[in-house]
């Protein structure tokens, strides 16, 4: 067990690695194969309208667009480790570690702005994955148990309706009947944090929870659906009714426990990319959050912050897949094995 | 009384392409300490019937009539949660391939203290204790030790072994093993059914080997119950079938079983054809269309379905012929193929 956590850790190191590799060659290789330049790069950056070319050359050579790509990745990396300084020619940038980019537009590290916005993301994302989970279970199980029966066909016909429909149709439908006609929940745009009124902020995020588990538990309901019925199917299912098991006992201590072990590793990714941002529920629903800072930098053309989403957004997914091969060895034994 | 029997099972299942007559009036008794082979190819009907007495196929699609008396209580009728408080206690049941029949997720200790505790009321400890002594009875070695592993990391002779220490934990009356060493390794058969031999005798349970294997119940059984198309086609003692069978499948069950007296290259007889559908049953006798001596009865096997009729001694066979045809037969065209000409 010990040498699987420690490979595993290993792994997830690696992976990081890889993770910071691919994206920053998306940033900056891949637009310097397809020919764009140092100076382009001094003028995307900083935005200097109405500079001299002598200028921009200037600043490029500052910023250090004209070094080797290696060398450029060894700063960016170095900035994330230690924190960095940008010379624009007229100022020193300072950008503490962990320094994720220095927006020129905005004139602020790109850091301490995402973790001003985390908490909305990370309360939205982690309410809502309880919601979806519980519920999507909870009708897939009853769903199989009961196969073709009217609760059966409801279900999955909403199931069917959850996966297809987009977050901008459902959101902007409840949030029309929900607070505008019925003012039961509160209009979209409000969040308050959970520090300052707990009540508060589970009412300010009820509407946002739902309408993002509903996307969720239809899909959690029909994987866990086909699971339970090929588990009810297995022969050690037979073994425990052979025993004398009562079925409730024979549902949830044999048929349940096997059934959930996919859900699981779905249910790690899931959540671990959208707490890199819910970008269609908090830009529906107007919620100060990772998403909307990705949305609101990719519109002002503000790649630093972009860069920084995704690397956020990277880490947690590799984060999360690391506990779910952790927790896929406690629930599996024979995983250990391998 | 009897301690078992079952008198006109029928366990009928509807489905989409019609009625699948798994079992098809079957009847026979067995005391306790004796044990009953059943035999027959896929799809006869025998782990069906075994379900059946174990009260599985209740609260599913399956359609069940007749009467199956247990210790004096009828169970067809009885309620699912009456026959399942019996199920691990009174009668238990040893599955054919234990590697898919242990929870993976679980510990082989986990599962045992499990079957134990549901039926008596005892503390962890206690039970923990019991399965560990179940497993030494099935010689495991270092039981204390192999009650925390996972079904995974046992052989599959060893498997087995704990899955017949899973039966016998609540020292059961009536054990009905499936196809108990199908999955297993030919030296680990053996062992296996040695072990069941000696269990049987200190229980003094009774036991139902359900198998295709005619080698596996010359090892263990009193009875013999063959089964045909959901029915049975011939019952007699270990020595009946073996020494006099009288019905022209069991030859051909006999003519495809591997001998070590035979010449090595001598060819087996397999049964042409193959099994028949449940659905359409064949009419008449459901073994015609197979039968090599269908027409020396006079085209009665194709239209008149056979009675199983006594021939001697609590020997009984569901066939057309004439009882001294069948024994002349077996005596001058069978018997003489089976054992060799050398």
């Amino acid at each position: 067990m010990v040498t699987y956590i420690i490979r595993r850790l290993i792994a997830a190191v690696l992976m990081l690695v890889v993770v910071s590799i691919v994206t920053f060659s998306i940033f900056f290789v891949i637009p310097r194969l397809a020919g764009v330049t140092a100076t382009d790069f001094a003028n995307r950056y900083v935005g200097s309208k109405g500079a001299t070319a002598e200028t921009v050359a200037h600043l490029a050579e500052k910023l250090g667009f004209n070094d080797p790509l290696t060398v450029q990745y060894g700063r960016w990396v170095k900035g994330i480790v230690a924190g960095s300084e940008f010379d624009t020619g007229v100022s020193i940038e300072h950008c503490p570690a962990p320094c994720l980019g220095y927006s020129f537009i905005t004139k602020t590290p790109v850091w301490p702005e995402l973790l001003d916005r985390l908490p909305v993301t990370v309360s939205l994302a982690l309410g809502a994955s309880v919601i979806w989970l519980v519920a999507g279970v909870a009708t897939g199980v009853l769903s199989a148990l009961r196969r073709g029966s009217f609760f059966d066909r409801a279900a999955m016909g909403v199931a069917l309706a959850g996966v297809s429909l987009p977050i901008f149709f459902t959101g902007m439908i409840s949030l029309v009947y929900f607070s505008y006609k019925f003012g039961i929940t509160v209009p979209g745009g409000t969040f308050v944090s959970f520090t300052e009124s707990p009540v508060q902020w589970a009412y300010s995020l009820i509407l946002p929870w739902i309408t993002l588990a509903f996307l969720y538990a239809a899909s959690y309901a029909r994987l866990t659906r086909a699971g339970m019925l090929e588990t009810m199917g297995e022969d050690y299912i037979r073994t425990a009714r052979a025993k004398g098991l009562p079925e409730s006992r024979v549902i949830t201590k044999h048929g349940l426990r096997a059934a959930l072990t996919p859900i699981v590793t779905i249910f790690g990714m899931d959540v671990g990319l959208l707490l890199g941002g819910a970008i269609l529920t908090e830009t529906t629903f107007s919620l100060p959050g990772v998403g909307r800072y990705a949305v609101q930098a990719i519109s002002a053309n503000d790649l630093p912050k972009i860069m920084g989403v995704v690397m956020l957004t990277a880490c947690f997914v590799v984060v999360a897949n690391l506990i779910v091969d952790l927790l896929y060895a406690v629930v599996d034994p024979r995983v250990r094995l391998g | 009384m009897t301690f078992l029997e079952l008198k006109d099972l029928r366990i009928h299942f509807p489905t989409d392409d019609g009625l699948v007559k798994s079992v098809d009036g079957l009847s026979f008794t067995l005391e306790r300490g004796k044990t009953l082979g059943i035999v027959g190819e896929s799809g006869s009907g025998k782990s069906v019937t075994s379900l059946g007495v174990l009260g599985l196929h209740k609260g599913g699609r399956a359609k069940i009539s007749g009467e199956i008396w247990l210790d004096g209580e009828e169970l067809v009728g009885a309620s699912a949660e009456h026959v399942r408080k019996l199920r691990g206690k009174k009668m238990a049941m040893i599955f054919q391939d234990p590697l898919s029949a242990m929870h993976p997720y679980y510990t082989v200790g986990n599962q045992i203290i499990e079957a134990y505790r549901i039926h008596h009321d005892v503390s962890k400890k206690v039970a923990r204790k019991h399965a560990i002594d179940m497993l030494a009875r099935v010689g495991i070695p270092q039981p204390d030790r192999r009650v925390d592993s996972y079904p995974h990391e046992f052989s599959g002779g060893m498997r087995q072994r704990a899955m017949i220490a899973m039966a016998l934990c609540c020292d059961p009356e009536l054990l009905i093993a499936d196809e108990p060493t199908t999955a297993l390794d030919v030296t680990v058969q053996a062992q296996i059914l040695d072990l069941m031999r000696d269990l049987q005798r200190d229980f003094n349970a009774a036991l139902i080997i359900i198998t295709h294997d005619l080698g596996v119940v010359a090892e263990l059984s009193d009875d013999i119950l063959v089964m045909y198309g959901g029915k049975c086609i011939e019952y007699g003692s270990a020595e009946d079938i073996f020494e006099r069978p009288e019905h022209p499948y069991t030859w051909g069950l006999l003519g495809s079983m591997p001998r070590l007296d035979r010449e090595p290259t001598e060819r087996l007889l397999p049964i042409k054809g193959s099994p028949p559908s449940l659905i359409n049953v064949p009419s008449g006798c459901a073994f015609h269309p197979r039968c090599p001596y269908a027409e020396r009865t006079a085209g009665r096997s194709e239209t008149e379905v056979p009675e199983l009729l006594e021939t001697a001694g609590g020997h009984r066979v569901r066939c057309h012929l004439p009882g001294e045809r069948r024994r002349a037969i077996w005596e001058k065209e069978v018997m003489p193929n089976l054992e060799g000409t050398s």
